[in-house]
């Protein structure tokens, strides 16, 4: 079964950087045609922070959906993340580290409830995430009309805005998250048992895999991720943002991307580096429209198409649609 | 417990309505206890009323569900046509005919579009009807440049606003309500025909359906056809209902699939009646207006909604392992 879920991982994964490398060669010659330019320092950098946000979510997101779970809930972690964070900062350099992980101590919170409302009262995972969901926007909007907070700013600094020649910090933090998911899927009992649990659960369960405990986990690790999406977003924006992730529609980005990436909605196969190319492909969307200056909504009618004939063209692998 | 109970004929063994009854009853106590003149005909009749986009919706998407698939982009194909309807018949009281079934076409149309490339590209339903939000909100923002144009005629408004009066007993039944019964009493005729049958075998297991000979991808394409179609007819009602805006379908697509799965139909097909899923839609509608009699306000609703959600999806999951 494993053996099986990483060949189809490794075949996946060319797939979409070819879609990638198209994407990019075709925007650039566009913007070209049309007199502009795709590759200055200024559109990398911008094309990097875009990717390190919604990457960190879209890595926590290919852990549950690997799991045959998923994760409609990001948005609003994401935006009480950032405001947990700016709160708990409040401007100063000294409450930083005790802002940061009071921020991904709630998103692991959320992350259990939501595990455990899939795992053990069986709630089906998009119902019980929207659900959550409801219940952090409902707090969210009767809380905060608008930004509050202010993040430390030797954490803007850093996490916001430092960065190493065209890379930022935040994309090498999305490479390090990446990459440990990427062995805790390899590498890892857990990870095993997560690919196992995904594939079919009855069988995981069989062979003694404790299915609730893996997706409990697997959730956790979906909201960490996202919390540290918020923590990287209040460092970018200077403050807690309570529409931000919600504008980001990171929930169904995230979960768009994770597909682009080669991995199966139903769970069982796909990995993190899909991911990774999928959430730059995206990115790498958004930079061509801007260097076009393209019409907001025409952006969205075109991502609109791109994500659906990326999927077509490089996922047609997927198959066995539908949760059984 | 379930199978010592009477049992209505009901085309699907498991996922019948029995739960999501005993929890319209509950809130029909709870509103009873609370606002005794809600239970009157004459505002029973205009809350069915208003009920009626959200069960169509709901309706339609129980066949794509029970087939197997998700429908995401039914809120935005209803903004669509509300604002593309505003927008064609601009007052026009001579227009109203044609356009309306211009609506319904292109509603159906979509929902081909989502069929076929689900179905022949291999697309998830997920993504092809993500997408397909993404592309209607887009177009239909650029087409208005950005604020709707034009209006409704009358004409086209008295579907979801006006109502058959002076009726004994009952008074005042809105069309939305007789419009609604109708196509409820439809689509479960259409549930117990073969085409009915074949679509929950095709959400049960794809595979021997398709070894049985079943067509899965054109039995697919046409549960989203239908899906379209209940779109379409929710957004003349919801239109006529509410007027013009972006805003007249957004998050609709969220609410009809929780509709649907309160009322016992499982997501990944199969299992469920339409029935079911309509009801389902009913009581989250009544559990909207108890909202409202406890005076819960605007901001704290969501939050009050997903607990209850919640609640009341694990009181009908507890009875039946969904996945």
């Amino acid at each position: 079964m494993s053996a099986l879920s990483f060949r189809a991982a490794r075949r996946t994964v060319p797939g979409v950087y070819l879609a990638l490398v198209l994407t990019l060669a075709i925007g650039w010659l566009v913007v070209v045609l049309s007199g502009g330019t795709l590759f200055t320092q200024a559109t990398v950098v911008s094309l990097l922070h875009v990717a390190a946000g919604l990457g960190l979510v879209a890595v926590g997101q290919t852990l549950v959906i690997i799991g045959g779970s998923l994760d409609l809930s990001v948005a609003y972690v994401v935006s009480l993340s950032t405001l947990v964070a700016a709160e708990a900062m409040n401007g100063s350099d000294t409450a930083l580290l005790p802002g940061v992980l009071l921020a991904l101590a709630v998103s692991a919170g959320i992350g259990l409830l939501n595990g455990l409302l899939i795992a053990r009262t069986r709630i089906d995972a998009f119902i019980a995430t929207l659900g959550v969901g409801l219940l952090l926007k409902g707090y969210l909007d009767s809380g905060y009309d608008g930004p509050a907070g202010a993040t430390s700013p030797a954490l803007v600094q850093a996490l916001g805005y430092q960065r190493i020649g065209p890379v930022p910090m935040s994309f090498l933090l999305l490479a390090a998250v990446a990459a440990g998911a990427w062995l805790t899927l390899r590498r890892t009992r857990f990870g095993h048992h997560l690919l196992a649990v995904g594939g079919d659960p009855e069988v995981a369960r069989l062979s003694g895999v404790r299915n609730d405990r893996v997706l409990v986990a697997a959730h956790v690790l979906c909201s960490l991720c996202a919390g540290l999406a918020g923590v990287y977003l209040a460092a970018r924006l200077g403050s807690g943002a309570p529409r931000v992730g919600t504008e980001g529609i990171y929930d169904l980005e995230s979960i768009a991307a994770v597909v682009i990436g080669g991995t199966a909605l139903a769970g069982g196969r796909g990995g993190v580096a899909g991911t990774v190319g999928g959430v730059l492909l995206l990115a790498g969307l958004d930079a061509v429209f801007n260097q076009l200056q393209l019409d907001a909504f025409a952006k969205q009618v075109v991502r609109g198409v791109v994500i659906i004939g990326a999927v077509a063209v490089y996922a047609r692998r997927v198959i066995g649609k539908g949760r059984s | 417990m379930q199978d010592t109970l009477p049992r209505r004929a009901l085309p699907v063994r498991a996922g019948g309505p029995l739960p999501i009854l005993a929890i319209l009853g509950v809130l029909l106590v709870l509103v009873a206890i609370r606002q005794p003149d809600f239970l009157a005909p004459a505002s029973l009749m205009s809350f069915l009323g208003r009920s009626a986009p959200i069960i169509l919706l709901a309706a339609g998407q129980y066949f794509v569900i029970v087939s197997g698939e998700f429908d995401l982009s039914v809120g935005s194909l209803v903004t669509a046509e509300v604002v593309i309807a505003a927008r064609l018949i601009d007052g026009d009281p001579d227009r109203t005919w044609p356009v309306m079934a211009l609506v319904l076409v292109s509603a159906a149309f979509v929902g081909l579009v989502n069929g076929l490339i689900t179905s022949w590209l291999r697309v998830p339903s997920f993504i092809t009807t993500l997408g397909m939000l993404l592309i209607l909100v887009g177009a239909v923002y650029l087409w208005s440049d950005g604020s709707p144009k034009g209006e409704l005629s009358e004409q086209f408004r008295r579907f979801g606003r006006r109502a058959v009066e002076d009726v004994p007993v009952l008074g005042r039944v809105p069309y939305a309500l007789l419009i609604v019964l109708l196509l409820a009493v439809l689509a479960t005729v259409l549930m117990r025909s073969d085409f009915g049958r074949i679509l929950v075998a095709v959400g049960d297991n794809p595979r021997a359906a398709e070894l049985s000979g079943v067509r899965v991808g054109r039995t697919r394409t046409i549960a989203f056809v239908l899906s379209g179609c209940a779109a379409g007819v929710a957004a003349i009602l919801l239109g006529g209902y509410s007027g013009v805006s972006f805003q007249a379908g957004s998050g609709l697509e969220f609410s009809a699939i929780t509709a649907v799965v309160l009322g016992g139909v499982a997501l990944g097909g199969g299992r469920g009646s339409v029935a079911g899923a309509m009801l389902g839609a009913l009581t989250l509608e009544l559990l909207f207006a108890l909202m409202n009699f406890f005076g819960v306000s605007g901001t704290v609703r969501p939050a009050v909604q997903g607990a209850i959600i919640l609640l009341a999806v694990a009181v009908s999951a507890a009875r039946s392992p969904s996945r």
